[in-house]
């Protein structure tokens, strides 16, 4: 039996075992004086049974599977031939996939070389064992633990309260899965940038002026030592989401200026939503525009006013990134501007300034802090967006401030040094990790300093 | 406030003034204004560009993909007589399926074209004239012999998908008379056994149905979208089977249970620095712990699944706190009040209160997961995928991966394709958001 069909099984068990449940507390509950005299409702004790028949019966799967391929593995060794064995771990780990493969492939008794058959045949039989003995457990278990809350059902049983219980671990472990993704990406991220951190110095790394990642595959192979200089990569991504910030502060911030002081309720109505779709636009959507529409467009005006304008330059995916940001500049801007209290803006007439001096000395000075934190949120996402960067901004890692140049960017990187069939530990894939590691904390300080920015305002006016 | 000279100053005039009968500083600032009502129109005119350019880059941005993949939609077949003779396949008429799956078609169809043009002599002649004929005319052929055995021996005319860079010449209505105008990897000698197709109306645009039944390939002409909506579909399915009941419990543990302490605080913390944690970073959190950690197979839509809907989680978990929140505090103390356990008064009372607001919010969090690359490329999901996937487990590609992959390829057809697989995913996901919109105004109560 599969684990899927087994975990269906199970399923389909506690669902009867809840009826069983209910059934059983209504006739208990009629020899000591109707359904009132129970301590729950009916469907508490259904529950309660359902919950003994599932959970055990999960739990025993869940750790089996854990464990199983370290048994199996253990004793398919023994049946390994002698030779095998003894050529070390590294042969005897080759042997095993091997065997898997072709146990995978089905058709067992077809393999031609005896000895592989019958290891072959050893592992499926091992496995069928393994199979048989969880189903038999599981449903064992599954049958035990609902015949035990069933048997336990009195009118006095607070099923109720057992199976909040049950609910409410549930909801706190639920919300712990925040934390426990939180823990994941700090501890892989570092995990693997400490390892390459063995092979390459930290300070080589953030302070190098060359990138090269291309290591060697043989020992004796000439000119592909590999360098990791990280700062021609930290100065592109710098260049292109300046380049985006020039685009999306000014656009967004007179977007939301004008849609908060000027526009209609009814424009606002049209205009908000629309600006929203630029939103929800898939970035690589973007990218694909930024490379084939934007990026030949600019080429071709460089090239009419006497500039080279390379390929993939830095303005046209910056531009582009620029564009989708816009929004987002204009939506937290929009939320600041509105909470500005209406009074200060009377105040500001009352002393005979126009509108635009309103927003301008007073309106805006009000909102800046959230202002400030908005920009900042929108700065972290320039820097970590990657679909735009990697379809329109080149691999040449250039060390240069020329927006019409090539540049490359730490997530155009990360995706190149990971999409190839490499080893996993060698440097190249490894300092994929380390800028991670790098993209990963330059992001939150800038998160965790804009939302305590926008926090401290919303308290001022609240 | 449109009129300020009007109602601020009756009877004076704002520009000249009265001078001998006011104030200086009232005459400074009369003469003032004219520069400040001027600055005023400009500050206007600023965010009236602003939001123009905005919106016209949005319609920029949709048209050109719009133009560019409409011709994705149709196809130019060709129409060939093919003579299935036992000699020519190869096979006898009682060939087991087998044995007609090995078949020569790729001959058969070769020959067609032959006849078709008997002056054609030598080899790279012949060479160029097959190359009018997309390889998708062997499969259709073989297909279409093996649901019907009996064509052995007979003379079939069938309609095959044509060349791509010929398929895009007759979509644009070319001038093939003119050879020079094209701009077409075609040479002229190909050219003119088109133009004669043409003539003979054996050249046909139809409605590309290959693009919606077809996985991927190399031939611009034979590839299709199959695969990844249906990557597309398993990866969405399982993010949502993840992703929503956990930020349903988080959301209501969150604002309803959770006591004043700190862990809640880290909670809150953590999920707020999620949100705008960088995808990409979560593809690097599946490549290291559930690929590399817990060996789940690569390119399946296991993992992408579950980093995409630990990606969502907060979007929703937010959105559904919101909603939880806007609940008034009177429909739980009339439920406590008639005897509810607190689980009961969330269950029964402000769950479904709040599910409107929920559901709007999942949607729209979906719909991000669903436009979602950066991530997925880290998991491998970046594979060249022929064979629609059968299983959660399969080597799966999805929606905008596939978009990424062909905007790489260098064949001037997959341009088209890409457009148009960036129109079907632009679909969706404005068929998402439109049911998110509907939910909120139908169903969301307002206290």
């Amino acid at each position: 039996m599969s684990a899927t069909t087994l975990i269906l099984t199970t399923l389909v068990l506690a669902a009867a075992s809840f009826l069983w449940g209910r059934r059983r507390s209504l006739e208990v509950a009629a020899t000591a004086g109707g359904p009132r005299a129970l301590h729950s409702l009916p469907v508490h004790y259904g529950a309660m049974v359902a919950l003994w028949c599932a959970l055990p019966a999960l739990a025993i799967i869940v750790g089996w599977k854990l464990f199983e391929p370290i048994v199996v593995t253990g004793l398919l060794d023994e049946a390994l031939p002698e030779s095998i064995r003894a050529a070390g771990e590294k042969r005897v780990e080759l042997y095993r996939n091997d065997i898997d493969n072709l146990v995978a492939r089905g058709d067992v008794a077809d393999i031609a070389d005896p000895e592989k058959r019958q290891v072959a045949e050893r592992l499926s039989s091992l496995r069928g064992i393994a199979s048989a003995a969880l189903a038999v457990l599981a449903l064992a278990g599954a049958l035990a633990g609902a015949a035990l809350a069933a048997r336990r059902i009195r009118p006095e049983l607070r099923a109720r309260a057992s199976v909040e219980r049950v609910v409410n671990f549930f909801l706190v472990s639920c919300a712990s899965i925040a934390i426990l993704t939180t823990l994941g990406i700090v501890l892989s991220v570092l995990f693997e940038a400490m390892r390459f951190f063995q092979q390459v110095g930290f300070l080589d790394f953030v302070t190098g002026t060359k990138w090269s990642p291309q290591t060697a595959i043989r020992v004796d192979q000439i000119g592909s030592s590999g360098s990791f200089g990280a700062v021609p990569l930290f100065v592109g991504t710098l260049l292109i989401s300046f380049i985006a910030m020039i685009v999306a502060v000014p656009f967004g911030l007179m977007s939301a200026i004008y849609l908060a002081e000027y526009a209609s309720r009814r424009t606002r109505n049209i205009v908000k939503p629309l600006l929203e779709i630029l939103a929800g636009i898939p970035t690589v959507v973007y990218g694909f525009f930024a490379a084939l529409t934007v990026a030949p467009a600019l080429r071709s005006i460089g090239g009419d006013l006497g500039l080279s304008v390379s390929s993939e330059s830095a303005l046209a995916a910056g531009t582009v990134m620029g564009v989708m940001i816009i929004p987002f500049v204009s939506s937290l801007s929009d939320d600041v501007i509105t909470a500005v209290p209406q009074s200060m803006r009377d105040g500001s007439y009352g002393l005979g300034a126009t509108r635009s001096e309103t927003v301008r000395k007073v309106v805006i000075p009000a909102a800046l802090p959230g202002i400030v934190g908005g920009v900042l949120l929108a700065v972290s996402r320039a820097i970590g967006e990657t679909m735009i960067v990697v379809m329109a901004a080149g691999l040449a890692a250039n060390m240069t401030a020329n927006p019409l140049e090539a540049v490359t960017t730490v997530t155009v990187q990360i995706v190149t040094l990971l999409t190839g069939d490499q080893e996993f530990d060698s440097a190249k894939t490894l300092a994929a990790f380390a800028l991670g590691l790098m993209l990963f904390v330059v992001t939150l300080c800038l998160n965790v300093i804009a939302l305590h920015v926008v926090r401290r305002y919303r308290e001022q006016y609240d | 406030m449109a009129n300020h000279d009007d109602t601020l100053h009756p009877g004076a005039d704002p520009a000249t003034g009265n001078a001998s009968q006011v104030s200086s500083t009232t005459t400074k600032v009369r003469s003032s204004l004219t520069k400040r009502y001027a600055a005023e129109r400009r500050f206007r005119w600023y965010g009236i560009v602003a939001i123009a350019s905005s919106l016209g880059f949005l319609a920029l941005l949709l048209t050109s993909i719009v133009i560019k993949g409409t011709p994705a939609f149709t196809q130019t077949f060709l129409q060939i007589e093919v003579t299935l003779t036992e000699d020519a396949l190869g096979v006898a008429a009682d060939a087991t399926p087998a044995e007609l799956r090995r078949a020569n078609y790729a001959g058969v169809v070769k020959s067609a074209m032959r006849d078709r043009f008997p002056d054609v002599d030598g080899r790279s002649e012949k060479k160029a004239l097959y190359g009018l004929v997309s390889t998708g005319a062997d499969y259709q052929l073989a297909h279409r012999v093996a649901a019907d055995p009996s064509l052995i021996g007979q003379t079939v005319s069938m309609w095959v998908p044509a060349d791509d860079e010929l398929g895009a010449l007759v979509k644009r209505d070319a001038d093939f008379t003119d050879p020079e105008s094209l701009q077409t990897r075609l040479s002229d000698q190909q050219l003119g056994w088109a133009s004669s197709l043409v003539e003979a109306g054996e050249l046909d645009v139809r409605f590309n149905s290959t693009f919606f039944t077809n996985g991927d390939s190399r031939e611009p002409e034979l590839a299709g979208i199959r695969a990844a909506l249906v990557g597309s579909a398993f990866t969405l399915l399982l993010t949502f089977a993840l992703s929503f009941p956990i930020a349903v419990a988080t959301a209501i543990y969150l604002e309803e249970f959770a006591p004043q302490n700190r862990w809640t605080d880290l909670v809150e913390v953590n999920i707020n620095n999620l949100a705008a944690v960088p995808s990409i970073v979560f593809g690097l959190l599946g490549l290291a712990v559930f690929i590399n950690f817990f060996h789940l197979p690569r390119s399946a839509p296991v993992v992408g699944g579950i980093v995409l809907s630990l990606m969502t989680l907060p979007t929703i978990i937010i959105s559904s706190r919101a909603s939880l929140k806007s609940v008034p505090p009177s429909i739980r103390e009339a439920a406590r009040g008639i005897g509810a356990s607190p689980l009961q008064v969330v269950f029964h009372h402000v769950l479904p209160l709040a599910m409107p607001g929920i559901l709007t919010g999942t949607i729209i969090g979906l719909a991000q997961a669903l436009g979602e690359t950066a991530p997925l490329l880290m998991i491998g999901m970046v594979a060249f995928i022929v064979d629609i996937p059968q299983s959660m487990t399969d080597a799966a590609t999805v929606l905008p991966v596939q978009v990424f992959l062909w905007a790489d390829s260098p064949e001037r057809a997959f341009v088209e394709k890409t457009s148009a697989a960036i129109m079907v995913l632009l679909v969706f996901l404005i068929a998402m958001n439109a049911v998110a919109v509907f939910l909120r105004k139908r169903f969301e109560r307002r206290w």
